[in-house]
């Protein structure tokens, strides 16, 4: 096999991703980290979407898109046909939330319990947002979107986050991973690590969506931070099932993180909702305690 | 070499001297048997692949895209509900012009569950694509794996292909089979080796999508290739012949038709069937003929039309049917290559969830036809009615 | 231009898309200020800032879409945005 051609540019200027992407982000970082000799298995999403108009392709490495729900079998028999055929490239999926958290369960589970070598990306913009917006099992608790609108009767989205990296440990999954587009250095370090481990392996990506989330497209990089100094998303690893490194912050309370974004506009606006900010807080207090991501600072 | 085998055993045999790279599985009565086969040869050292056995038969055609894609021959089988289940993968994978070959045990579709033969399930995709060729008897069943492989691989045509053999029918019933070598395959299936696949040597992306600018093209190019298939299979078939014996050159085959007043048009197992009452009825004096369609598509309308433009009326026998319109598939297309011609085709639907169809019955709707009578379900149980 | 088979293409047909013409505000990059950490590059979901022969960095106006994180990010504040002129 060709050497392995790492940090070089894979993914193509002239996408049509908006100004500010998270997930466009994800893709060029991802797909540097991972090198040329990787075959990328994306799914229906804005990232096949934007990528891939036909003729104008982004993507330098071979690149396969089927169906929305599918990826983890399409590349399940890619790696069969790679082993009968002695070649060594890498096998990268690239899903989103709904692809991946919901319409891609049964395909997911299937090909993790088997045990197949590839590395799994999803890319977390917590929602729906090729269709326009809509609620996704990654859709956090209170999250304004299309099909989890706030209203009289409603605060939004009423369920918290799918515990998806727990669920793939479970499978057996030897590296298990979060991580988000606030510190580069450490997702492309994930992604590598996830690539050279035998086994399926999953990175879970936090890339804040300018437009599903309500913000303007430079604060994404921002945001991204933001959640992660509130607690509602926490960057960890693990191995063989079980948390060996975690990021630890200074936090936050997590109304610096919600008022950035209009889709926990209704918590705030005409009213300040205080018992659903104390939810929210209760989630990253949550995480915080399961994951000890509190740096404890000396006292005086 | 001569061999009693089930039918399933023939067709896993024939699947193993394909020479997949890659198998997926997963087991649906009546196909089961053939999935169970491939392992074992997998097991014991005799198929040189890998074997996925997936969690569901939508997985099972995804993980052919996967390995077909990144240019390894590859294999699945399914019938009725897997089949079903397999619909969105199924015109995705003609779309992406990937030439996967699955084997279809013919099976009724749910509800009400059924677990017999009818041919609804692989019918009701034939806009998808797919060539769909159609197996009178075990022999057949096995030697279309080959023909299969070939044409569905041939540059011209690069699309996916269906063999279809009635279940429990063909696939639980013992026949002798002359199954050819290995040496024998090789010199007629070359290598899987496709101009484009997924490879880090010269990246390429698969499966983009096509904005209402190109959308129209690409579908025009699929239907393009079906019909190029058409050529494809004669020649493959044709070669076959004279390397093996047995010729499968044409679409369609006729067996008594030449001087028939009455033809009898039918598909799969059934053929063997009416080829008996044909030989009684012929004894007895009536001059009936029969036609065989073993391409279902392509549709060989042109085919059709020619061979049936000397005979007196047309009785299509139809193993499913297309609920609200006027009858199965078969009698609707065929009226529609008889178009122009005053000629009368009548359309009978039987045999649906396995109900046995005896010689008996082909004379009584030859009968029918004859009185103008039909376009009706054959067989009905009239005490349940 | 030849339909390809199966809607497949081969790399670099993307660059035809020029998505410089999406912009509102257009980034200036001063070489003053840069401290050369290359955050703008590593940041920009276009991949369209590069290094120059000195060091420093500087966007493809072809396909910036002004989206502004390379600005907002820069540690030395040496990226401004500027209201694009049409």
């Amino acid at each position: 096999m060709a050497e392995q051609k790492k940090g070089c540019e894979l993914f193509d200027s002239g996408h049509r991703a908006c100004g500010g992407c998270g997930a466009a982000l994800a893709a060029r970082l991802v797909t540097q980290a991972a090198g040329t000799e990787t075959i990328v298995v994306n799914s229906t999403g804005c990232m096949e979407v934007f990528s891939t108009p036909y003729p104008e392709t982004a993507w330098k490495v071979p690149w396969i898109h089927s169906l929305f729900e599918n990826a983890s079998a399409v590349a399940s028999g890619i790696e069969a046909a790679l082993k009968k055929q002695g070649r060594k490239e890498k096998i990268l999926i690239m899903a989103g939330d709904g692809a991946t958290f919901d319409i891609g369960m049964i395909c997911i589970s299937g090909a993790f319990e088997r045990g197949h070598d590839f590395t799994y990306i999803c890319y977390d913009n917590e929602a729906y947002m090729n269709t326009g917006i809509q609620r996704s099992g990654a859709t956090p608790y209170d999250a304004s979107t299309t099909t989890s609108p706030p209203g009289s009767r409603s605060f939004g989205n009423k369920r918290p986050k799918k515990d998806m990296p727990a669920i793939l440990a479970a499978h057996g999954a030897p590296y298990v991973a979060t991580a988000s587009i606030a510190y580069p250095a450490d997702l492309r370090q994930k992604v590598e690590k996830a690539i050279n481990t035998p086994g399926p392996c999953y990175v879970q990506v936090h890339v804040p969506c300018c437009t599903g989330w309500g913000f303007e497209g430079e604060q994404t990089i921002a945001i991204a931070k933001l959640a992660i100094e509130t607690g509602l998303w926490v960057n960890f690893e693990m191995v063989d099932g079980k948390v060996t490194k975690v990021k630890k912050v200074v936090r936050k309370p997590v109304e610096d993180y919600l008022k950035t974004q209009k889709r926990f506009r209704h918590l705030f606006k005409p009213k300040r909702q205080d018992a659903e900010i104390a939810t929210i807080q209760a989630i990253a207090d949550r995480n915080a305690e399961k994951y000890g991501i509190d740096i404890q600072l000396k006292k005086e | 070499m001569m061999e009693i085998t089930e039918g399933s055993h023939a067709v896993a045999e024939a699947v193993r001297l394909c020479r997949p790279q890659v198998v997926s599985a997963y087991p649906i009565t009546p196909q089961t048997h053939i999935v169970e086969d491939l392992a074992a040869f997998v097991a014991d050292g005799k198929l040189d692949a890998e074997y996925i056995t997936v969690e569901n038969e939508f997985s099972a055609l995804s993980a052919c895209i996967g390995a077909s894609a990144a240019g390894s021959r590859t294999y699945s089988a399914t019938t009725s509900q897997g089949l079903a289940l397999m619909f969105e993968v199924c015109f995705n994978v003609a779309g992406m012009r990937l030439p996967i070959v699955m084997s279809i045990a013919n099976r009724a579709m749910g509800a009400p569950l059924s677990i017999w033969n009818d041919m609804q399930d692989s019918i009701s995709l034939r806009d998808a694509g797919w060539l769909q060729l159609y197996a009178e008897d075990n022999q057949e069943a096995t030697d279309l794996h080959f023909i299969a492989y070939k044409v569905a691989e041939d540059p011209a045509v690069q699309l996916p292909a269906f063999v279809c053999f009635d279940g429990f029918i063909l696939s639980h019933t013992y026949e002798p089979i002359d199954m050819i070598s290995q040496e024998q395959v090789d010199r007629f299936l070359p290598k899987f080796s496709p101009a484009e696949k997924l490879d880090a040597k010269d990246p390429i992306s698969f499966g983009m999508y096509a904005t209402p600018e190109y959308y129209l093209e690409f579908r025009y190019e699929m239907d393009l290739a079906q019909k190029r298939a058409k050529e494809v299979i004669a020649k493959a078939g044709k070669e076959f012949g004279t390397m093996f014996g047995r010729d499968y050159s044409a679409l369609i085959e006729g067996y008594m038709l030449e001087d028939a007043e009455t033809a009898i048009i039918a598909m799969g197992s059934i053929c063997g069937t009416t080829k008996d009452a044909v030989d009684e009825m012929r004894a007895a004096g009536k001059k009936v003929g029969l036609l065989k369609i073993r391409v279902f598509r392509p549709f060989p309308s042109e085919e059709i039309a020619k061979a049936l433009s000397h005979v007196k009326r047309v009785a299509v026998l139809d193993k499913n049917i297309s609920l609200g319109a006027r009858g199965g598939a078969t009698a609707i297309e065929v009226r529609d290559a008889m178009y122009g011609s005053t000629i009368p085709v009548k359309g009978y639907v039987l045999g649906l969830g396995g109900r046995d169809i005896r010689k008996k019955d082909i004379r009584e709707i030859v009968a029918l036809c004859e009185k103008g009578i039909g376009d009706q379900f054959y067989g009905l149980r009239k005490e349940l009615i | 231009m030849t339909l390809s088979v199966g809607c497949r293409a081969r790399p670099g047909k993307s660059r035809d898309n020029r998505t410089g013409s999406w912009r509102v505000f257009k980034p200036f990059f001063d070489h003053e200020k840069c401290s050369k950490c290359g955050t703008c590059q590593t940041l920009c979901p276009e991949g369209c800032v590069h290094e120059n022969a000195e060091g420093f960095f500087d966007p493809d106006y072809t396909y910036c879409k002004g989206c502004g994180i390379c600005a907002e990010e820069c540690p030395k504040e040496a990226i401004a945005m500027n209201q694009e002129e049409k």
